[in-house]
Order: structure tokens, then sequence, then C-alpha cells
């Protein structure tokens, strides 16, 4: 089991495993987001009251959700790096990072472009959106940090307690809509309820939230790749690699 | 002991405080009901600014001359050496401003009961604040001219702080009951104490393996 | 159609969103890709000088 871990825990494993899932992982992902488009664009109904507009939710709400599960996982690899220091962690960690503030700002983009036409306003200073906002923040504050340190292994120790201290923002923007009177409405799936969705609308969103979770997949594992050439360029698993490309 | 000899030091973030506190009566216009109004607010943000800006001070003189290195080397515990010297740092720094915020809140026309939960929220709140501010200072202590990131990457997180701390003084002001956000104020300042200086000695490892 | 196009009067607000979407995505993939070709060739500049050493 131990000999498994530290077998996954290797790059040279993950760079060649990657190598291999990506090209699944694209065919997939581009099924499931060219499913999720046309159900959300073309199939669903338009709202009741908000007409054509509630079209941004195939977007606005996948976005949301995985600025969250972004950072979240984030923590998860922090925790592994900061009690294991494995090298793998703390790569995944800071190849999440990028793609957990793209997605952060695009949930705060599109719901201010949403917000427009069905608020009156482009921006509230509610706790949803204050939080979320907080959120890309923070993602920025990892990226900058990491930056701004010499020595990777330092820079990836910091970055983990950081990432760990910001925890805190994620509960607060979910439970956000429960605990403040807010503009932003309340959730209308959570894991244990119905959904007050009617399934027509709610199956497009869930397909994209599927493509966008894949999406993520294979951002960090092209970054994650392209990172651990950038850290270990005189290895000999790179050696072979380059090897086996010259051959193609 | 040490921090009282740059008492200097401490006398900056005590400062800034009243200064910026005075800064909107002067700016804004000494109109009473909307200082009243603004009051927690003001407060609260300069607390929250001046502790920000005494961050930098907590290990720096250690860390430029080597004692950092020592202390972790010593046979005794790092954590109980950090958490005198944060103690030591917060009632030199924070406490006289915890000491002044009823002064300025009196002069921004706060009530006393208001006045109250202000202190108390202060109480519970800027413990979270150092602690926190401190485990971010010490993670960018390797990097030199820190400040602009500090602040960058501490606000996010004490934006929280702030919110709970002035909607319970905001609380009271419009005669609702503070408790909601002091408790929650009160459940992190618990959890920061007990979780922070652990987070605070890994930075600190981390920094000095430099 | 057109109808498509004009999204009920909120074509501006749909379409933007959508467009930022498929930007952000793009983006994230083809940035990527690149650095990871340009670190390959890096790497092997690197490797090409230490073995001439």
């Amino acid at each position: 089991m131990m000999k498994w871990l530290h077998t996954m825990a290797s790059s040279a494993w993950f760079y060649r495993f990657a190598g291999k899932c990506l090209p699944w992982l694209i065919a997939v992902f581009t099924v499931l987001f060219l499913a999720g488009l046309y159900g959300g664009l073309v199939l669903a109904p338009a709202d009741y009251q908000q007409g054509d507009a509630f079209r941004i939710i195939y977007i606005h709400v996948p976005a949301a959700w995985m600025s969250l599960f972004i950072y979240i996982v984030m923590a998860v690899y922090a925790f592994i790096a900061l009690v294991w220091r494995i090298k793998l962690a703390e790569v995944l960690l800071i190849s999440s990072a990028p793609i957990g503030a793209a997605f952060t700002f695009l949930a705060l983009v599109t719901g201010s472009l949403w917000g427009k036409p069905m608020w009156g306003t482009w921006w509230s200073w509610d706790a949803r959106l204050t939080s979320e906002l907080l959120l890309l923040f923070l993602y920025w504050g990892v990226i900058g940090l990491y930056a701004a340190i010499e020595d990777k292994r330092t820079a990836s120790r910091a970055v983990s307690i950081l990432t760990l201290i910001g925890v805190v923002n994620i509960p607060i923007i979910h439970y956000s809509v429960e605990w403040w009177n807010t503009l932003h409405q309340g959730s209308s799936i959570t894991l244990t309820d119905k959904p007050s969705m009617a399934t027509e609308m709610l199956i497009p969103l869930l397909v994209m939230a599927t493509a966008f979770k894949l999406y993520y997949a294979i951002s960090l594992l092209i970054r994650t790749r392209a990172e651990l050439v950038a850290r270990e360029p005189n290895s000999k698993w790179l050696k072979q690699v380059i090897e086996e490309n010259n051959h193609d | 002991m040490i921090a009282f000899r740059h008492r200097h030091e401490a006398l900056n973030p005590i400062l800034f405080f009243v200064l910026v506190c005075l800064l909107f009566p002067l700016g804004i216009g000494p109109s009473p009901q909307l200082l009243k109004t603004i009051a927690p607010g003001i407060i609260w943000a300069a607390a929250l600014l001046a502790i920000l800006m005494s961050l930098t001070n907590v290990f720096r003189s250690e860390y430029e001359d080597g004692t950092l290195e020592l202390m972790v080397l010593a046979n005794h515990s790092l954590v109980i050496l950090s958490m005198i010297k944060l103690l030591a740092h917060w009632l030199l720094n924070v406490f006289p401003l915890i000491l002044l915020a009823p002064i300025i809140a009196s002069a921004l026309g706060m009530g006393f009961d208001v006045q109250m939960t202000l202190i108390i929220s202060l109480l519970l709140g800027t413990p979270v604040l150092l602690m926190v501010g401190t485990t971010v200072a010490t993670l960018t202590l390797v990097i030199p001219q820190n400040g602009m990131l500090l602040a960058l990457l501490v606000l996010p997180l004490y934006v929280p702080v702030l919110i709970f701390g002035s909607s319970a003084v905001n609380a009271t002001a419009i005669g609702m009951s503070a408790a909601g956000p002091l408790y929650v104020l009160a459940a992190l300042c618990v959890l920061s104490l007990t979780l922070a200086p652990f987070a605070i000695v890994a930075a600190i490892k981390t920094g000095v393996s430099q | 159609m057109t109808e498509f196009f004009y999204m009920g009067g909120y074509a501006f607000h749909v379409w933007t969103s959508y467009a930022l979407a498929f930007l952000v995505l793009i983006i994230n993939i083809v940035g990527p890709s690149l650095r990871h070709k340009k670190n390959i060739q890096i790497a092997r500049d690197i490797q090409q000088f230490n073995e001439m050493k």
C-alpha cells in the first residue's frame, strides 16, 4: 500500500500517467461541455420571471461551485504537503490556484452581468458577493506569495499554510445566504433535499458542473506537467521522456 | 521585556489609530448624526489597520539579528516562546488602542452601552487579528519589502473579523442584541488562540530553514 | 434563429457571459500547454549543456 502511494507521488509516474489520461479527459469534457451548452441554451425552457437571462446560470453556478471546490481541494493538497512533505502535492497545490482564481473571476463577472438586468445593479456589498470577492483575493494571495519567495520548497510550505488559514472563508461563502439577509438568492440545490428547480433546467446545470470538473482536471494536469518539467530539468525520468518523444 | 525596549515602535500603531479616527470627522464633516452612525466602522477599521501596521515588527528584530534561529534551536518550546512574545506585543500595541477606543468613541458621539459592546468586540477580535496577521507576516518575513504583499494577503482574512466586529457594535447602536456576532467573534478568538501558535511556529521554521 | 441570438433582450448579458467562459477555458489550456512545450525545450537545452561538460 505504501509502495503504491509512493509510486503515485513520484514525478515520473505522475507525468506519464497524466499524459495518458489527458486525451480521454479532453474527449469526455468536450462531449459534456457541448451537451451542456446545447441543453442550457436551446433545450431548457426560458424562465417564467427572468426570461432568457437565466441561461447565465449555466456558466455562473458551475463556475461558483468550482471556485469553492478547487479551494477545498487545494486545502487538502496543502495538508498533505505540510504533513507528509510530498512534492507532488506542492505542485498540484500551486497549479490549482490560477484555475481557481479564473473560476472565481468568471463567477463574479457572470454574476455581475446577471445582476444588472435582474437586480438593477452590477454589484452589491452583500455577504455572498463580498465573500466570493475575498476568495478571489485569497487565490491571488496564494499565487503572489509563491511568486515572491525565491526557494520554491519554502514557497510551497508558506503557501500551504496560507491556504489552510484561508479555508475559513469557504463556509462563510457557502452559508452566507443563510446567515445574512442577502440580495443573492438562497440555495436551490442541496445535497439532501429535492432541488427546487425544474428538471429540464437542472440537467444541463449538472452536466455543465461535471464538465467544469473535468476541465479542472485537464488544466491541472497540463499545468502540473509543465511545472514538474520546470522543477526537475536534469532528472533521469525527464531525459527518458524526451528521448521517447524524439523517437516518435 | 524586549517589546518594551522597542516601545517607540509601539507608539506608531497607537498614533496611527488616533489619527485615522480623527481624519473622519475632519474629512466628512462634523454632522453628529452621521458620525454616530459610522463610528463603529471607523474605529474597527482604524484598529484593524493599526494592528496591520504593527505586524511587520513582531519578529523582525529577532529575524534580523539571528535570535530567531536561536529560538528555533533552543530547548524551550517555540510555541510558548512565540505566545509570550505575542502576548507582550498585544499588551503593548493593542491594549492601549482598546483603552483609547471609548474616548474616541465618545468624541464621535457613541453612546455608553454601544461603547461597552465596542470594547468587548475589540477584546475578542484583536487577538484574532494579531494571531492571523502574525502567521502571515512570519510567512513573508523572508521576502524583502514585504509590506505591500503582507497587506494584500492579510486583508481578505481580516474582513470577516471586521464585519462581525462592527456589526456587533452596530447591532447595539440600533437597540438589538449583539450576541450573535459576539459569539462568532468569541469562537474565532478561541480558534485562533489555539491553532495559530502552531501555524506561527511552522511559519517560523519555514522562514528560518532558508 | 435571430430569436436565439436575441435572447429575449438579454443578448449582451448572456453572450458576454458565455464568451468570457470560452475565453477563460481556452486561455487556461492553451497557456499551460505552451508553457509546457517551452519548459521541455529549456530542459532539453539544460541536459545537452550538462552532457557537453
